[in-house]
């Protein structure tokens, strides 16, 4: 037996999918897309039932992915009985979705949830009036406090005994139109006959492919029926009638404490103050920026300057407080560093299986796991954030920002998270219900700088600091982000000019009301991360790593190399290579391979740049740098450097190369790990494909820039310069034609949508 | 002359449907959202930015950008 629920968006589905599966709740595997239906076991009842999550709809019109995931199901896999949730404290919305349902051949139960709140309120539901208005079972329940939990089963349970007719409350003259097409049907057999024949009167697109003839006869008697203001729209006529008919019908089963005129809630209190015209943005930029400072910082609250440069205590921090995210980072790695020093102090030294295991397995995997308590904090204060309502605003804040560039307010939520880790970032599109721009999205998560890349950018950073005076770490640093950033505006504009087209979705929003966060389903949803991302590094990851450990230990006669790198089947794939990154700079040289190679590394996870470089250092014992007090891989790639330099004419033009390294490392495919989370969201190999080509494209197309751009700077200064403004005047000057709209590109489609572009 | 749309309601003024324009997509969300012809509407609220706007419909509040809320030509008054 099978029991479907079905609901509004946020009408606390998934919490009563929860409270029923209790911990015996199988949580599909990533199955992507917004095609998300979740499977669980309800136990409590004389015969095992499967309890079906459909995802959150306010309609079954053919219009979204959601709707349609839900219609085909109802349709065609026969549930038992639909459990149909309803918010109480949005009654009359709720309903609307209520009559499409009522209209299947299947018996339905309505689950009234969040009568609570409304008690709270003051307010009540006159539930036996809506049982007999919908003719079918009407329950109370919270969901959030598991109760009238079992009286709602158990009434489902005595629903499903029977079988139902489908009721509409279609009537008038329409009424004669939807029986005779409802007997056409039932004459061809067609299962759900009522259901189908008010889609095929509404007309509307799915119907018409399915029931092509049907359709095509309705539309003889459809235009006899005066549809007044609708002009011929069905669509329209139809929801007219439902929502007259909630008006007349059902809403006086809701008893509502009027509030005094004027006076304001709690959550309109909030909301005041949260999207104020002008504290909106500045009190929105400051809680993201709390949000990181809380998870990356390692000088918490600023307080630095309050504590003894001698403070340094493991893990809480060194002439500074750690921010709680950074104490957890640190205890972990503690952790892996003490297990995996532990397991490599009983292994054999020297063998090829110690290197496998240690050197390789464990020091890759360790380096991803020692992630999770940074993700699970960032994910910790963003589900907060999410399920107080205050994400929605957020989107209501930032939409207009977004849509210059092609994407709603929605979209930025995922992409602010591509900065801790592109892999949640991606997996959080999936709130986005608009197709093309999940799909942009996706494609711009890798532009934003990710924590994996910092190392990078600060090994450089310090060996530029070191090398020359006047330019210090963070200014590399921040310049990263900063091109990250330009890149994915830039990017987002050009793939809906080209390979994603459509235009910017239009942006209909519920905005629930605010609530008090609550931990039972922060923690749900943080233990799904966890073990989604365990479960990543435990196959993708570590499969990854044992390939790459096997390339560059082994040659190509199966000898194993652990001291010679050059001659390992990496080294040589990295020597046979390097030709393709002469024109970025840092493939020229006799050790430009070893850039190549780490790079390389790099697309299965990004902390393996370093690494890669530190090794090569290691196994080579290059000649370190005369500096003072930098750190190995620094040195090391330091001399690395001079040995492109060497070719270039001086150190210093070897800054380019790096420039246009760290580019190609900022833009490329920045890990295994995102994109597999990119293949489960796209949900083609073709997309996913297209996807790795514009990023290995635009990584490629930027770091060449760089460089010729670095080196004519280098080569003469003012020549750049001029460049430079010029480049800057086209720009300004497109952007002032495209305002006063003389410049007409992306902008063919209907008038109207003209702003939208 | 010109209909009064939802786009033109002033802040904290409310308003009833008279007709939904634009195209079905489109117009069949709105619908499904509740504002059909003899719904009140009252704009709550304008983002910071200019736009979207927020709106009261039904007994709950709705975000939809003023591109949308032009498509909802309101009763006139008197």
């Amino acid at each position: 037996m099978k029991f479907a629920l079905a609901g509004n968006p946020n009408c606390g589905k998934t919490t009563l999918f929860n409270a029923l599966t209790g911990a015996t709740a199988h949580v599909g595997n990533w199955p992507g897309v917004t095609v998300d239906k979740r499977t669980g076991v309800y136990k409590k009842l004389p015969e095992k039932v499967d309890i079906i999550d459909l995802p959150g709809i306010y309609s079954l019109s053919p219009y979204t992915p959601e709707e349609i995931v839900s219609r085909n199901f109802l349709l065609d896999e026969n549930p038992d009985c639909i459990i149909n949730i309803v918010d109480a404290t949005n009654l009359e919305r709720n309903l609307y979705l209520t009559t499409q349902i009522l209209e299947l051949d299947v018996p339905v139960v309505v689950a009234l949830n969040m009568t609570d709140i409304l008690q709270a309120e003051g307010g009540r539901v006159d539930e036996a009036l809506l049982r007999q208005k919908l003719g079918v079972p009407v329950v109370s329940i919270s969901a959030l406090k598991s109760r009238g939990i079992v009286e709602l089963t158990e009434a489902a349970y005595r629903a499903a005994q029977s079988p139902r007719v489908g009721a509409t409350v279609v009537d008038g003259e329409l009424l004669q139109a939807v029986r005779s097409a409802e007997e056409t049907y039932r004459g061809h057999g067609v299962g759900n006959a009522l259901f189908h024949a008010v889609k095929a009167v509404e007309g509307d697109s799915l119907e018409r492919e399915t029931h092509a003839e049907v359709c095509a006869a309705l539309d003889t008697v459809k235009a006899t029926i005066d549809t007044g203001i609708f002009e011929g729209d069905f669509e329209g006529v139809v929801a007219d009638i439902r929502y007259r008919y909630i008006d007349k019908e059902l809403k006086s089963a809701l008893v509502r404490k009027k509030r005094a005129d004027g006076a304001l809630g709690k959550s309109d209190k909030i909301d005041k103050v949260l999207t104020h015209r002008i504290w909106g943005i500045p009190i929105f930029l400051l809680i993201m920026f709390a949000v990181f400072h809380l998870t990356f910082s390692e000088n918490f609250l600023y307080l630095g300057w309050l504590i003894p440069d001698s403070f340094d205590v493991p893990i809480i921090g060194s002439s500074a407080i750690n921010s709680p995210g950074v104490m957890l980072f640190n205890a972990m790695v503690w952790l892996t560093d003490t297990l995996g020093g532990a397991i490599g102090g009983v292994m054999p030294e020297g063998t090829w299986y110690t290197g496998l295991i240690c050197d390789g397995l464990l020091e890759g995997l360790f380096s991803v796991l020692g992630f999770i308590p940074q993700i699970l904090c960032l994910f910790l204060w963003l589900s907060i954030l999410e399920d107080s309502g205050y994400m929605a605003r957020v989107a209501f804040i930032m939409d207009r920002a977004f849509r210059k560039f092609g994407l709603s307010g929605k979209a930025f939520m995922p992409l602010i998270m591509c900065f801790g880790c592109a892999v949640p970032g991606i997996m959080a599109t999936r709130t986005l219900e608009n197709e093309p721009e999940r799909r942009r999205t996706v494609m711009l998560a890798p532009f934003f700088s990710c924590g994996a890349k910092l190392p990078i950018w600060a090994a450089f950073g310090g060996v530029f600091a070191q090398a020359f005076t006047g330019m210090n770490a963070e200014v590399v640093v921040y310049s990263m982000y900063v091109l990250g950033i330009a890149i994915a505006i830039l990017a987002s504009l050009l793939l809906k000019l080209t390979i994603v087209k459509g235009e910017t979705p239009p942006f209909i929003m519920e905005l629930p009301a605010y609530h008090a966060p609550r931990a039972k389903n922060i923690a749900v949803r943080l233990w799904e991360k966890l073990k989604h991302y365990c479960f990543r590094a435990a196959t993708v990851i570590a499969g990854a790593i044992v390939v790459i450990w096997f390339l560059s230990n082994f040659s190509f006669t199966f000898r194993y190399v652990p001291d010679d790198s050059g001659m390992s089947m990496l080294g040589m794939i990295g020597k046979g290579l390097s030709w393709l990154f002469v024109p970025l700079g840092f493939g020229m040289g006799e050790n430009g391979w070893k850039f190549v190679v780490a790079a390389f590394t790099g697309l299965i996870a990004k902390e393996m740049v370093v690494a890669t470089m530190g090794t090569f250092a290691g196994m080579d014992g290059d000649e370190a740098l005369e500096t003072d007090g930098a750190e190995l891989a620094d040195t090391a790639l330091g001399a690395m450097m001079l040995s492109i330099g060497g070719v270039l004419g001086g150190f210093s033009a070897a800054v380019p190369a790096m420039f246009a390294f760290m580019a190609f490392n900022l833009l490329s495919v920045p890990c295994m790990a995102a994109v597999a989370a990119a293949g489960g969201e796209l949900n083609s190999k073709r997309k996913l494909w297209t996807a790795i080509g514009f990023w290995m494209l635009t990584a490629y197309l930027t770091a060449l820039i760089v460089f010729w751009y670095g080196m004519l700077c280098v080569a003469c200064w003012w020549a750049a310069m001029l460049v430079g403004i010029a480049v800057a005047g086209g720009i300004a000057t497109l952007a002032v034609l495209k305002a006063k709209g003389l410049l007409a590109f992306g902008k063919k489609r209907a008038p109207g949508q003209g702003d939208a572009a | 002359m010109e209909e009064k749309t939802l786009k033109a309601l002033a802040k904290g003024e409310s308003g009833i449907v008279k007709r939904v324009t634009g195209d079905g997509k489109l117009r069949r969300r709105l619908f499904d959202m509740g504002i059909t012809p003899g719904a009140e509407v009252c704009l709550r609220k304008v983002a910071p930015l200019g736009d979207p706007i927020e709106i009261t419909v039904r007994g709950y509040e709705l975000s939809l950008r003023k591109s949308e809320a032009e498509l909802v030509i309101l009763q006139s008054i008197g």
